[in-house]
This record gives C-alpha cells, structure tokens and sequence, in this order.
C-alpha cells in the first residue's frame, strides 16, 4: 500500500493514466499543439477535430447535442456563466431566483452577487436527510421567478436530488432550470433527453480528468440564452471567449468517455468497498451517517463519531486522505454548513469525516482505512470529556456551555 | 494545516490524561469551552496541605493545538503554587507550542481552564 491513502475524490480525482496520455499528445511542436480557432492551417485545423471530438465525447455522456456544450475553465465558471448570465438575461422577465441552502459555494455566492445587484433569492431548506423534494421547488416558484439552481449530487453527503422530477416543474412553470452536476458526472446516468434541464455544470476533475477545465450545458431546444461573463473573440458561439486549452479539452473528453465506458464497472466495486467501510464503522457506538444513505452516490460516505471533534481525528488519520466538516480545516470557524442545514447539532457536525472512494481504491486501502478510524476514534475517546459524561449518563444537550 | 512538532508531540503522547474525585475537597475542577464551539477542557488539579499543586490530570474535546494546549497546561502546573499557576498566559503556552494565530484560542482556553480550576479549589477549601 502506498501511504497516505487517498479517500478524497470528491475533493478531486488523479487522472486517469489514459487520460493523461491523450493530454501529452496535445502539447508540442511534433504533436497537436495548435491554436483550434486558426482557421488558416492545419495546425489550427487538426486542434480543431481534437476539439470536437472532445466535445462530443462530454456530449455522449450527457446523451444531448455537442452544440449544447460550451468549454470552460470549470465548474465554479459554468455556475457562473449559467446563473448570472441567464439572471442578467432574463432580467426584464423578473428578478426572483430559487436554489438552496446546501448548494456548493459557487452558486451561493454566485446568488449572492445577484442580490447586491437587486435580485430576490429564495434559499430552500433541504430536508433532514440532504434532499430538495419537487414540491419544495413548486411551492417556491413565483411569477417573477426566472431561475432554479440545484445541484445533482451533494458534495459534502453525496446525496442525489431527483432531477428529473424538479425539472418537470420547472419546465411547467416556464422558469430556467441550472443543475451543477460536478460530482455526479461518471457516478449517475445523465440524459438530457429525460431530464428537463436547461443548463449543466461539468467539470473534469471529479471524473478522472484534469483540473482546469470544465464545461457548461446549454439547451438549444427550447433555446436557452444567456449574457457572456467572459468578454474577447467570440469564442464558444460568443458565450465563453478565450483560446480553447486543446490538451485540457482532449483530456476531459477521454475522461467522460471513459465515464459512459466503465461507470457501471466502477459503481459496482466502489459501492461494494463503501459498503465494507460502512459496515466496519458502524460496530462502533455512537456513530451516525449525515444524509440519506438510499439517495446517495456510491462513492460517499459521510459519517460523524460523537464526541470525538473532525480535525484532532484527522491529525490520527494523517496515513489516510480524508476530509472533515469541521470549523478548524477550513478559515472559518464555523462547522459545515450543509451538516447544519439538515438539522446536525454544532457536536455531530464537528466530528464528521467525508470519505470518498474512488476508481483506484482497493479493499486493502479500506480495511486499513476501517482499522485506523477504529483506532483513532478510540484513543480521543479516552482523551474527550465528552465521553466520559456520555458513559456517566450526563445529558451534554442539557448543559449551559459558555460559548467562546 | 502544519503542526508544530511540539503539538504533534503532545497529541500523540498527551500527558497526565485523566480524571480525578470531584468530591475531594483538595481537587478543583475547571471545564471550559462548549461542544458547539468544537472546545471543551477540562482540567482538574490536586494541591496538598502548603498550597502546590501536586497532580494535575486533563481530558480535551477539540483540535490538536486544544489537546497539546491542555497537555502543557497539566506538566507545566504541577510543582507550583496556586499564586504562580494562575499568573501563567496564554502567550506563554501559544509561544511554547508554535500556535499559529487561528489556533491562539485554544491556549485562551487552556488559561481560562486552570484559572476556573484554581477558583474551584478555592472556593471548596473556603467553604
């Protein structure tokens, strides 16, 4: 084994040794190093076809036009791209725009942008287990709503917002609907011929290819529109200027074509290992999963260990690549807000871990990774006050703290 | 975040990790911080007949630096009177452990946690 192990891949994925080949083809002078937008060459010509090839690759997976998709730097630029160049767009139409509390932080402040130029958002409260029900969304939607922006697959818990559904209601009210599928390319079937969805945000990096460059979905039927954010050549039917990164580009349409090629293989192992982690854990008391584990992507599991705080439980982990919800990794000192909004007390969220499994993952990694949690999670236990009053059948939750 | 070596150090072989007999009316308990906030000490001390404190024993909820801050506070007050253990800071632990400054709250706590177990003691020896 090699040590630390990565657990990690939400936060990103290496790329795929196949996709970094295609990558290397594209880079210098013997290879195909052009600048696709030279119309006068070869050189330009053949980045080109690389390109488009590409772009029907990322198309495929989404079972949609390679028309519809548009490159970019990545998933917090389309968030970008679709919520506020849609909102300046159809800003005559009205100024009232729908997404929700656990949303990643691109879109939120995205929106938040938004309300300091005078539009209205309404931030919906998920469920206790991390869902956005249809209902919520219906409920939510005014006449002066013009977007819904929701997210495919949590970040944090990993748990799948039923798309298809939302979009119905969407479509019906005539209102605009972005999904951010950054974690759910390559984990969960995409078909933009069921799924009324008018934009999409991808990215590479979470699918095995490279960071730095991403996509944006934009529906050509019925045709979306939306206000360039990115100002130059015209690039990108004039929604995203900027040369195009050729060998970035090849690199995300091998990764998402390996995607459609191997995502049932993959699930299939990496939901077997998340389930022998899960079920390694939960011999332990007190230990309770965030999120609804049903709706949930294979690869994520979000686990808190009560009593024990997130980040001294990472100092123990330091062999293991993980990621907690905890204030302290993070500059703020507040514990995750997704955690908080689906109702974890301030205790649960600080003593959460988010382990997510990748397609390089082995048995080996998790049974050591279940040994060492095991063992860490023991050791702070004998060393936390909490504990002891939890042995001693003190009430924590009835106790006055003073906050510092 | 990088640790220090002497946090790391303390977090792995934390020193004077226990509990003792609230009941004993020569040990003072102190427990600060909340569960919410990601910090809860709790220190306690043991001070004989000529007012020094002989044992000190400590269990810490929180990061490393709050472990490794709690950790120091127990070795560093054993062998001191009650007067000489309250006059130490928490820039004396934050310098010895190398806190960087998000992490100085947790060498507060660890003063406001001795300073409470000094006042208990004194209390229940007053009473």
């Amino acid at each position: 084994m090699q040590f630390p192990i990565y657990l990690d891949y939400s936060s990103t994925s290496p790329c795929d040794p196949r996709v970094a080949a295609k990558m290397a083809e594209c880079l210098t002078l013997e290879a195909n190093f052009g600048n696709p937008a030279s119309r006068s060459h070869k050189f330009g010509w053949k980045a080109e076809e690389a390109v488009e090839n590409a772009r029907k690759q990322v198309a495929d997976l989404l079972n949609c036009d390679p028309r519809e998709i548009v490159w970019t730097s990545g998933a917090t630029e389309s968030d970008n791209l679709a919520i506020k160049g849609a909102a300046h767009f159809y800003s005559k139409k009205g100024k009232h725009i729908i997404t929700s509390k656990i949303e990643h932080k691109a879109v939120l402040d995205s929106c938040r942008q938004l309300e300091r130029e005078g539009f209205e958002v309404t931030y919906l409260d998920p469920d206790s287990k991390g869902l956005i029900s249809p209902e919520r969304v219906a409920a939510a939607i005014r006449p002066d709503t013009t977007l819904v922006s929701l997210m495919h697959v949590n970040n944090e818990i990993g748990v799948i917002n039923d798309i298809e559904a939302i979009g119905k209601v969407t479509r019906e009210h005539g209102v605009i609907f972005h999904v951010d599928a950054a974690q759910s390319t390559g984990k969960l079937p995409i078909d933009m011929e069921t799924m009324q969805v008018d934009l999409m945000s991808l990215t590479a990096h979470k699918t095995y290819g490279p960071k730095g460059i991403g996509a944006l979905f934009v529906r050509r039927k019925p045709r979306v529109r939306l206000e360039p954010q990115m100002h130059g050549g015209g690039h990108e039917r004039g929604m995203r200027s900027g040369t195009l990164a050729t060998h970035q580009i090849v690199g995300m349409g091998e990764a998402f074509h390996l995607a459609m090629l191997e995502m049932d293989s993959d699930n299939a192992r990496i939901l077997k290992l998340r389930n022998r982690l899960l079920e390694g854990l939960q011999g332990m008391e007190e230990v309770y999963v965030n999120g609804d584990l049903d709706h949930r992507v294979a690869a994520n599991l979000n686990i808190s260990f009560n009593f024990v705080e997130g980040e001294s439980l990472m100092m123990a982990l330091r062999n293991l690549a993980v990621s907690s919800g905890s204030a302290c990794t993070s500059a703020s000192l507040e514990p995750s807000y997704v955690l908080r909004a689906i109702g974890l007390n301030d205790e649960l969220a600080h003593s959460s871990l988010r382990m997510t499994i990748g397609r390089f993952t082995t048995e080996e990694e998790i049974d050591y990774a279940i040994e060492k949690v095991k063992e860490a999670v023991g050791k702070l236990r004998d060393l936390s006050p909490l504990w002891d009053m939890y042995k001693d059948g003190v009430d924590i939750s009835k106790i006055q703290w003073a906050a510092h | 975040m990088a640790y220090s070596d002497k946090v790391i150090d303390h977090y792995e072989n934390p020193r004077n990790v226990g509990k003792m007999d609230d009941t004993d009316l020569n040990v003072g308990t102190g427990m600060v911080g909340a569960p919410a906030c990601g910090d809860v000490m709790r220190l306690q001390i043991k001070v004989n007949a000529d007012g020094v404190i002989e044992d000190a024993k400590f269990k810490t909820y929180g990061c490393g630096s709050a472990i490794a801050s709690s950790s120091l506070l127990t070795e560093w007050v054993k062998g001191r009177s009650l007067d000489e253990a309250t006059a130490i800071k928490n820039s004396d632990i934050a310098e010895e452990l190398g806190l960087p400054p998000v992490k100085i709250h947790c060498s507060v706590l660890a003063e406001d946690a001795i300073k409470a177990a000094i006042a208990d003691v004194k209390a229940k020896r007053g009473a």
